[in-house]
């Protein structure tokens, strides 16, 4: 796993309180995660600290998966 | 339109003095002080560096660590008394008409660490607003009932009464009324707050409200005493299960007290202090008793505001002699807020918990501390001074003052079939 998946990982373990192994890459926030549309804003939050980024609103609406957090970050950092 | 009859069937607290009813009962009736230095934030600046926090709460005791960052401590405090309440009260949650069943709960402030901490961050970044999503969610002084009734599915009438220090007593009024209107079979009531914060204690202290007694914190709650020096800040919950009699004797609940009046009245003077001839005092009990339809020779006990602080003590006192006559002296007086501190907007709640569980146990808990006579207080009143006595009360009176000038009093009777 590369380090910007780790830390993202870490990240959603964090704030939605889940397992470590529920955390792949096609899960859903909301889904599959059980966050909630105050949990997600939360999410991109951390994300935007974590990696000195800033995730427009607009682009924030199509990171609905693990995966597409970790390819948007990868690609925008 | 006859009114019908409230009573209260369920009790929960989290105080500075004990975790739950039982222990805080316990810390009552021997007079135990909840007062020790500030733990919650380093206090070494502050010109007060003592409180009544709660002891050995962890959240994760009672919430999911992702459900404990969601709610701010006096949401927290919220919840965890009321399900004792509402446990206590043995409502069945599969048959109840939720419908039927509100939340009105008392909060002075609601979440101001919450919002310290929000402006904290966001002072400390280069202006970009980034504030968490949940800084507003959790610092509403109304999400406490919200998440009360999310939790329990109450669908009844659901909000938070704010009056500094009188909300709790308020919405315990609110409640009286509109089961005694017939809108519900139950309402969960009572009062929360956690304001040992930096900004709740810097707060009150730049008003001089709090005593800044730092060598001897225990014995900083002194009401009553002549070397009194202002308040002590407290935290934590009170919950009360308010049941219409017949819905309550229905079920076979066991049923600690009938709620019988509430009286409210406002002093119109001064922001924060109290009316020196305590007129709104003075009328918000004569309200209180009228409700009831009781007279004043019937009360047994009266917790009082007694918050500790030079003017509002004596302007207390000299109410409770006008309105009670000859009487007063023969009236149990206290102030619990010896022991506890003052919870704000949660006082009410704890205090009429104080006043319901003394006429349960035929035992007035002590004002604490006491050790020099106010010259200015009338000596053949009894206040219970420093042990508890022995009493058969059946009618207790529980008052509740709060900045702006709010006074609500709540009176309470041993039920009469």
């Amino acid at each position: 796993m590369s380090d910007i998946a780790s830390r993202v990982k870490a990240i959603i373990v964090d704030k939605l309180g889940v397992d470590e192994n529920e955390v792949v890459n096609e899960a859903s926030f909301t889904n599959d995660l059980g966050a909630d549309s105050l949990d997600t804003v939360e999410l991109i939050m951390e994300f935007e600290k974590e990696f000195d980024i800033q995730i427009p609103d607009d682009q924030a609406e199509n990171i609905a998966t693990v995966g597409q957090a970790v390819t948007y970050i990868e690609e925008n950092k | 339109m006859e009114l019908k009859r409230v009573v209260v069937t369920g009790l929960g607290a989290l105080t500075p003095i004990g975790n739950n009813i039982a222990e805080y009962w316990d810390g009552l009736k021997n007079g135990k002080s909840g007062c020790a230095p500030i733990t919650h934030f380093d206090a070494e600046k502050f010109k007060t560096r003592f409180a009544c926090e709660i002891k050995n709460f962890d959240p994760l005791q009672h919430f999911d660590r992702k459900e404990a960052r969601k709610l701010d401590k006096f949401a927290q405090y919220a919840l965890v008394s009321s399900d004792e309440a509402i446990k206590d009260a043995g409502i069945n949650l599969d048959t109840v008409d939720k419908f039927r069943v509100g939340v009105i709960w008392g909060a002075g402030i609601g979440g101001i660490e919450t919002f310290q901490n929000e402006v904290i961050n966001f002072a400390e970044g280069d202006g970009t607003p980034r504030f968490n999503p949940f800084f507003i969610p959790k610092m509403i002084a109304d999400i406490a009932p919200g998440n009360i009734s999310i939790k329990h599915g109450f669908m009844g009438p659901n909000y938070t009464t704010v009056s500094a220090c009188a909300s709790a007593a308020n919405a315990m009024i609110d409640a009286l009324n509109y089961i005694r209107l017939g809108h519900c079979d139950i309402i969960v009531t009572g009062g929360s707050e956690a304001a040992v914060t930096q900004a709740g204690v810097g707060g009150f202290n730049a008003m001089h409200a709090l005593s800044t007694r730092n060598e001897d914190p225990a014995t900083a709650s002194r009401p009553f005493d002549a070397t009194r020096d202002g308040f002590v800040l407290g935290e934590g919950a009170g919950a009360l299960v308010l049941e219409e009699y017949e819905h309550a004797k229905a079920r076979g609940a066991k049923i600690y007290a009938e709620v019988i009046g509430g009286g409210m009245s406002s002093d119109a003077y001064h922001m924060t202090a109290p009316h020196p001839e305590g007129i709104g005092v003075e009328r918000v009990m004569l309200n209180c008793l009228r409700d009831a339809g009781i007279d004043a020779s019937q009360v047994d006990a009266i917790n009082t505001h007694g918050t500790s602080t030079p003017l509002g003590d004596v302007a207390e006192l000299k109410a409770i002699s006008k309105v009670f006559g000859a009487h007063a002296n023969d009236i149990n007086i206290n102030s619990t807020k010896s022991m506890t501190g003052h919870l704000l907007g949660a006082a009410g709640a704890i205090e009429a918990i104080a006043s319901i569980l003394s006429m349960e146990h035929s035992l007035v808990p002590p004002t604490i501390n006491h050790t020099t006579i106010d010259e200015n207080i009338d000596p053949s009143l009894n206040l219970t001074l420093n042990k508890a006595q022995p009493r058969e009360v059946n009618v207790a009176m529980s008052n509740t003052f709060g900045f702006g000038g709010h006074n609500a009093c709540v009176l309470f009777r041993k039920l009469d079939e």
